[in-house]
């Protein structure tokens, strides 16, 4: 029997689905502008990575050497510096580079490097360029920077400057804005769900009051609880499974669109290969929002009723 | 045998609907209960399929305190009442064959039952022309008919029509009550409300009167006298 009245809840709920046309079609409508507004937000999400990402690149410390430190001692420096786990990475300037660096720098500036060539000596030294996973560890780098006690030949400390001091307070500002811009995108992103989920929880309540009197005609005729709300439950999910289909190829043909035609705005980030990359996860994670959202607010709207 | 013992029920505003009703219907049997609107027949038949409570008293079938039974085993009891309304309260979205078998359904019975019960009782209340109709393609007395043949197909042993032919034209109305009629003769207890004296008079079986929630006449044989 369990079999047989399975099969019959599906089919009711199916035939529930088609044949209560504009009922299904505001359902649907519904389901998909939330589904629309939580996948725009992973899309946002990624965006908003990607751009703090590349801000993040920008941020880095460097530590000059004295000219007459050993290039031995500055690749001890480079090495335990890249044991710390904060380090994401080091890039070591030698003093030739860093010559044709200037040179190539001020290529146009004759009396720049007529001072440069009077001086003889490359009077530039060598520097190790710093960046750290996350902008606000370039202070525990610095520190540990301060501690090194390598020496130079005569005695003084091969570090010359870390310019961390000068850049101090523009990571500092740069890592609160992460951090809050992180917690506002976080907290706004959360708000926008539950609103859309609010909604579309009353929506589908609103539906379901609709079939208020005939919930308590089944009941009339003996139909048990269980048997009254499934096929509820099942146009729920259906309703949800379509908005989520609707969702995922749309997303897929407006990304792939906006890269084509706006891509400029937004510099550099690839919306469509983002998509198409996370297509797994974002797909799994619409789909089960759309069958959790249509199943939970059809059995809860229709277990009120049945309490009634 | 339904027994209504002492039954009284009194709404939240102290509205008074039933006032210490005592009455025994025997099975088998056609009773009418009539009544100025208000006099409490609606609220004696949802005394009966334990859609409220009384305050006070008790409501037997057979030997089930109907008031006491679990919620999860009303519906098991409902099985055994057959229901007809006024507003027919039909399922909308369902064609006629389905509204029919949805009731059979319901009751867990098989698929192949219901193939060969439902066009039998489709039949005999004249609408198998219509079984793939939804209720909004029928006439008054069609719904009518069909809430019927849903009413008997799990063959129940109770049949309560409230008010049925409220609705209805004079001709539809004659055969509703011929095919209510012919249930009784099959064997099932029928508990009919009605505003209409002529179908009170032209039936000749026991006619309860009701007034402000209590029991004024019960002839065994009565007319419609209010």
């Amino acid at each position: 029997m369990f079999w047989t009245n399975t099969k019959r809840v599906l089919v009711s709920g199916f035939q529930n689905f088609f044949r209560n046309g504009f009922v299904t079609l505001s359902s649907i409508l519904i389901m998909t502008i939330t589904l629309f507004i939580i996948c725009s937000l992973i899309l946002l999400g990624g965006f908003f990575n990607y751009s703090l990402n590349q801000i993040k690149e920008k941020v880095d410390i460097n530590v000059y050497f004295v000219t007459n430190a050993d290039e031995s001692n500055i690749l001890t420096v480079q090495k335990s510096l890249e044991a710390l786990p904060e380090v994401d990475s080091i890039t070591y300037v030698s003093r030739d580079q860093a010559l044709n660096d200037f040179k190539d720098k001020h290529k146009g500036d004759e009396l720049t490097l007529q001072a440069l060539d009077e001086l003889g000596d490359n009077p530039l030294g060598a520097s190790l360029n710093i960046k750290a996973k996350d902008p606000s560890q370039y202070a525990g780098i610095a520190e540990f920077l301060k501690g090194n006690t390598l020496l130079s030949k005569n005695g003084t400390s091969i570090i010359d400057k870390v310019n961390y001091a000068q850049n101090k307070v523009v990571i500092d500002k740069f890592t609160n804005i992460v951090g809050s811009a992180n917690a506002l995108g976080i907290t706004l992103a959360i708000i926008f769900v539950l609103i859309s989920i609010i909604i579309t929880l009353n929506t589908i309540r609103l539906t379901i009051f609709m079939a208020k009197d005939e919930i308590a005609v089944m009941r009339l005729v003996g139909a048990s609880s269980k048997y009254i709300k499934g096929p509820f439950i099942v146009s729920g999910i259906l309703c949800g499974i379509i908005s989520a289909i609707i969702i995922i190829l749309s997303f897929a043909v407006v990304t792939f669109w906006i890269n084509n035609s706006y891509s400029l705005y937004f510099s550099g980030f690839n919306i469509f290969d983002y998509y198409i990359s996370n297509f797994v996860w974002i797909f799994f994670a619409i789909f089960g929002l759309a069958i959790a959202l249509g199943a939970v607010a059809s059995y809860l709207a229709a277990h009120r009723y049945l309490r009634e | 045998m339904i027994v209504f013992d002492k039954i009284t029920k009194v709404y939240p505003d102290g509205e008074v609907a039933l006032n210490e009703v005592t009455v025994t219907i025997e099975p088998k049997e056609f009773v009418s209960i009539v009544g100025h609107s208000g006099a409490g027949k609606t609220t004696f038949l949802k005394m009966l399929l334990a859609e409220e409570k009384p305050t006070s008293g008790d409501v037997f079938f057979e030997s089930i305190s109907v008031h006491k039974l679990k919620k999860h085993e009303i519906h098991h009891f409902r099985r055994k009442v057959g229901t007809v309304f006024q507003d027919f309260r039909l399922l909308p979205n369902k064609t006629v064959y389905e509204n029919v078998a949805f009731a059979m359904e319901v009751a867990g019975r098989h698929d192949d039952e219901i193939a060969l019960d439902v066009p039998h009782v489709l039949e005999l209340v004249n609408l198998s022309k219509k079984a793939l109709s939804f209720p909004r393609e029928l006439s008054g007395g069609e719904k009518q008919r069909v809430a019927i043949a849903r009413a008997i197909v799990n063959q129940p042993d109770i049949i309560i029509a409230d008010e049925p032919t409220g609705n209805l034209d004079p001709i539809n109305t004659h055969e509703i009550i011929q095919i209510l009629k012919k249930i009784n003769d099959l064997g099932t207890t029928v508990i009919l409300t009605t505003h209409n004296k002529g179908v009170i008079d032209s039936l000749g079986k026991r006619v309860i009167s009701m007034d402000s929630g209590k029991i004024v006449r019960d002839d065994p044989t009565g007319r419609y006298v209010l």
